[in-house]
């Protein structure tokens, strides 16, 4: 406030201006920089869904004659609609219960002492060292097994509980002071209500860092929702827009603009939970 | 209210015992404080009453009735912890109100006991306030009318000032003091202040290694702890001990001979005497006189503590509060007849007064 309240050239600016260090400038330029790489291409993403099929070649940033045509297209197109709610469910459903059995079983680990728990944490991290692609075919051979190829709960159960989500809501269970749990069982609450009333609510950040992380790796998630379904109207929404390029040779235009709604929900969701994305990022950073 | 029975109550954690079958009675309505140094087991006793922690073996009442298998809140009791355990996410009413989570109360009924805690607290402005917004003294307040509203038989306090500064103990002392008196309450109150256990306590239980040493009102723990420990742990600043000799009736300490000692033991023995009774100056008639050389001075304005080195022994005397010695001149001080405490050298246990 100070500074947008000087007037140029006043000595409070000079002054400002000799603090200014080479490895300020260094910095800013560097994220300046990676600012321009981030942005970049979700501009041209944006700008591509506002051209019509001629002009996206047209590399012009702006477009010479912008157009609300595909937006339109895409939109009466019922199976975008669709393909945009299945994701939607999923995501929400994936992320629902990441959030309570990751926060169950974390907290459990966090905070009852019983014999085998350390054996059931390595057990669990261990999970972590194998690739998803490990995976995929006695996942789907499970899947066929039980009969839930093509159905929205074979496209969700890999992901419903994590070991990421666990690993991660243990450790910060294990920051809320046990004097806290202590208290609300002298007071007479089940460990059930403990947990949820007193434990949840002062973890709220992880809860947030988890929920944000399970949102948008359902939101995006490609590879399994391909595998797992057959019938188009299960569709997920990358899973639907890859199939726009197959069949249709290719129309950057349609696929920029399923592209950009498809960024709203992920938009939505860090502008909602913005102020614990930096915690979060830090907290899960081992994520990578 | 209720009573509350320690029959040889034991605490062990794998192959460390803890708790070595103490056995302690706390009467209806009583203030009892658990004193002693970290590790002495006294919270963990207080936790096998609450029901925190498993009672390894022996018997714990609460009205009579045996109650180690059952679970905290089926003890009725009430308990405050160091660290307040305020929820952060809830106002001051909501936290107050929250000790009646599982009660069958009415709404309306619920409220009023909430409003209740809080006028006896002097709360009643903050009720809606978040614990972030509140000193650690209102903390405090909030966290005992959690406990309050229940209407417990038993508070059991787990050093519930530590955390506090100076000043606001001493405001909190006070006022714990008093609603116990209001209450009527009985109340287990683990500190290892010993001036708290002093000022509140209707009996203090003195602790060390998982072992009750003394139990008495705080006169009688003062006036005749049963060991060295007790003596020195009782009373600020700590008692002075100085090695003598017993033998028979005669004990010879610092060059003197005192004559009198009604125990008639023989062999080595330490006497000990408060700073408060070891006053500067010149002897009177009879008791303890000792000369040595100022080794510091500790001017509180009521009083100067004035530190000394008796033939290689530190000890601390008194002296009116604007006589303050130079560091490093000889002076003499002098204890009355009566104020001498004598303990075995060897085991520790008192022996009697001189």
């Amino acid at each position: 406030m100070a500074a947008l309240m000087t007037r140029p050239g006043s000595p409070e600016l000079a002054a400002n201006r000799r603090n200014i260090r080479p490895g300020r400038v260094m910095v800013w330029t560097l994220l300046f920089i990676g600012g321009v790489i981030m942005v970049t291409p979700l501009l041209y993403m944006f700008s591509t869904s506002l051209k019509s099929a001629g002009q996206v070649y047209d590399l012009r940033l702006i477009p010479a004659a912008p157009t609300l045509d595909n937006y339109i297209k895409v939109l009466s197109d019922g199976r975008f609609l669709r393909w945009f709610f299945n994701s939607t469910l999923i995501a929400l459903c994936v992320t629902l219960s990441n959030v309570f059995f990751d926060s169950l079983v974390g907290y459990t680990l966090a905070k009852f002492d019983f014999r085998g728990r350390y054996l059931v944490f390595i057990a669990i991290l261990s999970t972590l060292m194998i690739p998803t692609e490990m995976l995929v075919i006695p996942w789907y051979l499970m899947s066929a097994q039980f009969g839930w190829i093509d159905t929205y709960w074979g496209i969700m159960f890999p992901g419903m509980m994590t070991a990421f989500g666990t690993f991660l809501m243990k450790q910060f269970f294990e920051s809320v002071p046990n004097d806290f749990l202590e208290a609300a069982r002298v007071d007479g609450l089940n460990e059930f209500t403990i947990w949820w009333r007193i434990a949840m609510p002062m973890v709220v950040p992880a809860i947030s860092a988890l929920a944000i992380f399970t949102f948008l790796g359902n939101w995006t998630a490609f590879f399994w929702p391909l595998i797992v379904t057959n019938s188009r109207e299960l569709y997920t929404l990358p899973v639907g827009l890859s199939s726009f390029a197959v069949e249709q040779s290719i129309q950057w235009e349609m696929i920029m603009t399923g592209a950009a709604l498809a960024t709203i929900p992920t938009l939505l969701v860090f502008l909602v939970l913005q102020r614990f994305i930096v915690r979060g990022v830090m907290l899960a950073g081992l994520k990578g | 209210m209720a009573r509350i029975e320690l029959e040889r109550l034991v605490k062990r954690y794998g192959a460390t015992t803890a708790v070595h079958g103490i056995d302690l009675m706390v009467e209806d309505g009583e203030f009892v404080v658990l004193v002693g140094p970290s590790g002495c087991g006294k919270s963990t006793t207080l936790r096998m009453i609450a029901g925190l922690e498993d009672i390894s073996d022996g018997v714990l009442r609460i009205g009579g009735e045996v109650v180690n298998q059952r679970e905290p809140k089926q003890r009725n009791i009430a308990m405050v912890f160091q660290n307040y355990a305020i929820y952060p996410h809830m106002t001051v009413g909501q936290n107050i109100g929250f000790g009646l989570y599982t009660s069958k109360l009415s709404k309306p009924e619920k409220q009023a006991r909430i409003l209740d805690a809080a006028k006896v607290l002097g709360l009643e402005d903050l009720l809606e306030r978040r614990p972030a917004a509140l000193s650690g003294g209102q903390r405090q307040r909030v966290a005992i009318g959690r406990a309050m509203v229940r209407d417990p038989v038993a508070f059991l306090f787990d050093e519930p000032l530590s955390n506090l500064d100076a000043q606001l103990r001493a405001a909190m002392r006070i006022e714990i003091k008093r609603l116990h008196q209001r209450l009527g309450t009985t109340i287990v109150y683990v500190t290892h202040d010993q001036i708290e256990a002093m000022t509140m306590a209707d009996k203090i239980v003195v602790m060390r290694d998982g072992r009750i040493l003394q139990v008495g009102s705080p006169t009688e723990l003062y006036e005749h702890p049963v060991d060295i420990f007790t003596a020195r742990f009782i009373g600020s600043p700590s008692m002075n001990l100085i090695e003598a000799n017993a033998a028979g009736a005669e004990i010879a300490v610092a060059g003197q001979s005192l004559q009198g000692f009604k125990a008639e033991h023989s062999g080595p023995v330490q006497i000990g005497v408060r700073p408060h009774d070891l006053v500067v100056g010149e002897a009177g008639g009879g008791g303890l006189s000792v000369t040595g050389s100022v080794t510091a001075v500790e001017p509180l304005g009521s009083e100067t503590l004035v530190h000394l080195d008796i033939a290689g022994a530190q000890i601390i005397a008194t002296a009116p509060g604007r006589v303050v010695p130079k560091v490093g001149s000889q002076i003499a001080a002098h204890a009355e007849p009566g104020a001498l405490y004598v303990f075995d050298a060897a085991n520790e246990r008192a022996l009697g007064r001189l």
